[in-house]
């Protein structure tokens, strides 16, 4: 069994334990619904509806906003779903995306009303591929009562907890003769020392491939050690720049900052014998097909980025 | 304000469009008014850190200015029922929060509005509000 087959195996057994537990009330909400507090929702909003007010009804989407912990610490119970979000960090799954909200309402709460939250968690899926790294998606529920125990609204809300495929880096402010006019592209590639060579060299329209000083062994994605004899000691090749698609996804769902879907992501084979990942371009999706001669060009994404992209190219 | 009645609306009705600019102001008071005090909705310099352009709407807010295009346009009287929303891209510090939106659904009065909300990086939260309209008077 391997270290992903373990991790795996442990959170859909903590999924499960989880789910059993059922509802899980928290503790009631700090303050009733309350005047104030609708009134400065609506004037942050800009609802100008006047019929909370005067009849001293909460707005239905604040019914989530009664509950929240705000700045106060440990000030809530522990619930069903930190259990699960932990242990999904702890298995490398530390980005957090919400994806879904679905909220229905059973009747307005009148000013006065203490609301409780009691969540219960549903489900997880997983391990998925999506445009932001592999990833699992958690769903729980939340029954929102008052004191009666008479539910008065309810939430679906899921969330994708996933392993950062690229993280942005610290860098250091680079001097630029002019003020930048380009958007920033919202999606940074990971630079570390491993990988400055390769992103280096996009900037200067060289495909650069890592290779050990000792053995001459090609690896991509570049990495500290040598896999076949383990030397630290690297250096680069330049690849000639061809390629094959050896396999390809197009990605319609979900959004992905800064691009438009559909758009295609390629596994490319190259002749010097590595693979590499990148988007294929300039060619009409339904005419992308595996083993395509492939020639890679050189995006530039904003002021400072480069990506290598992969055209069509002569057989 | 007047609320629509049942009457006056049915499945195609067309919600006029509106739009929301998402100032630092706007994104900071909405997400304190939801007791949402996680940095990446009001500190710039953290939310940049972690890999965001800017400070960004909170879920709670997107929630209540999805209720309140509908309810702008519904009027007071109207009750909804409930809103399922579909998240997608970030709404941006500084970008324009668009929304549209359709009536696909219409029985007994109860009605379900299909609600799109664009930033310029696309959607930003697509999904449907269910409410109730009065009767009214026919004619």
């Amino acid at each position: 069994m391997t270290r992903e087959d373990r991790i795996h195996e442990e959170l859909r057994e903590l999924a499960a334990k989880q789910v059993a537990l059922g509802e899980v009330r928290g503790v009631p909400a700090a303050d009733p619904v309350n005047v104030p507090m609708i009134r400065h929702w609506l004037a942050a909003m800009g609802d100008a509806n006047p019929v909370y007010l005067d009849q001293g009804l909460a707005p239905p989407a604040m019914a989530q906003v009664w509950t929240m912990q705000g700045l106060r610490t440990g000030a809530r119970g522990r619930s069903p779903v930190d259990d699960m979000m932990t242990a999904l960090d702890a298995g490398g799954y530390t980005g957090v995306v919400a994806t879904n909200c679905e909220q229905t309402y059973h009747r307005y709460v009148r000013v006065g009303e203490r609301l409780t939250a009691a969540t219960r968690f549903t489900d997880l899926a997983g391990p998925k591929r999506t445009a932001l790294g592999v990833g699992y998606f958690a769903t729980w529920n939340i029954t929102w009562y008052v004191e009666d125990d008479e539910p008065v609204a309810e939430m679906l809300f899921r969330v994708l907890k996933f392993r950062p495929a690229e993280r942005p880096a610290e860098r250091p402010a680079e001097p630029s003769p002019e003020p930048s006019r380009r958007e920033p592209y919202p999606l940074r590639p990971a630079t570390n020392q491993d990988t400055a060579f390769f992103w280096e060299g996009t900037k200067r329209g060289e495909l650069r491939i890592q290779s050990c000083a000792d053995c001459g062994e090609l690896r991509h994605p570049p990495g500290p050690l040598c896999p076949r004899c383990r030397s630290a000691d690297r250096t680069h090749t330049l690849a000639t720049g061809t390629g094959t698609l050896y396999s390809y996804v197009v990605h319609h769902h979900p959004p992905v900052p800064g691009r438009e879907a559909p758009f295609v992501v390629g596994v490319v084979e190259l002749p010097e014998g590595v693979r590499i990942v990148g988007n294929v371009v300039d060619c009409p999706i339904e005419e992308v097909t595996i083993g395509m001669p492939l020639r890679v060009t050189y995006r530039s994404m904003d002021d400072r980025l480069v990506l290598p992209m992969w055209t069509p190219g002569e057989a | 304000m007047r609320t629509l009645t049942a009457h006056e609306v049915t499945t195609g009705t067309a919600l006029p469009p509106s739009s929301v600019e998402l100032t630092p102001t706007m994104v900071i008071s909405t997400a304190l008014a939801t007791m949402d005090f996680t940095p990446v909705h009001h500190d710039t310099a953290l939310a940049r850190a972690q890999g965001s352009k800017d400070i960004f709407l909170n879920i709670l807010t997107t929630m209540g200015l999805v209720e309140r295009y509908v309810t702008d346009w519904a009027g007071p009287a109207a009750v909804i029922g409930g809103i399922n929303v579909r998240l997608g891209v970030p709404a941006y510090a500084g970008d324009r929060l668009s929304f549209e939106g359709t009536v696909v659904s219409d029985a007994d009065g109860r009605f379900t509005v299909e609600v799109r909300g664009r930033v310029s990086l696309g959607d930003h939260a697509t999904g449907t509000v269910t409410l109730t309209l009065p009767a009214g008077r026919a004619g």
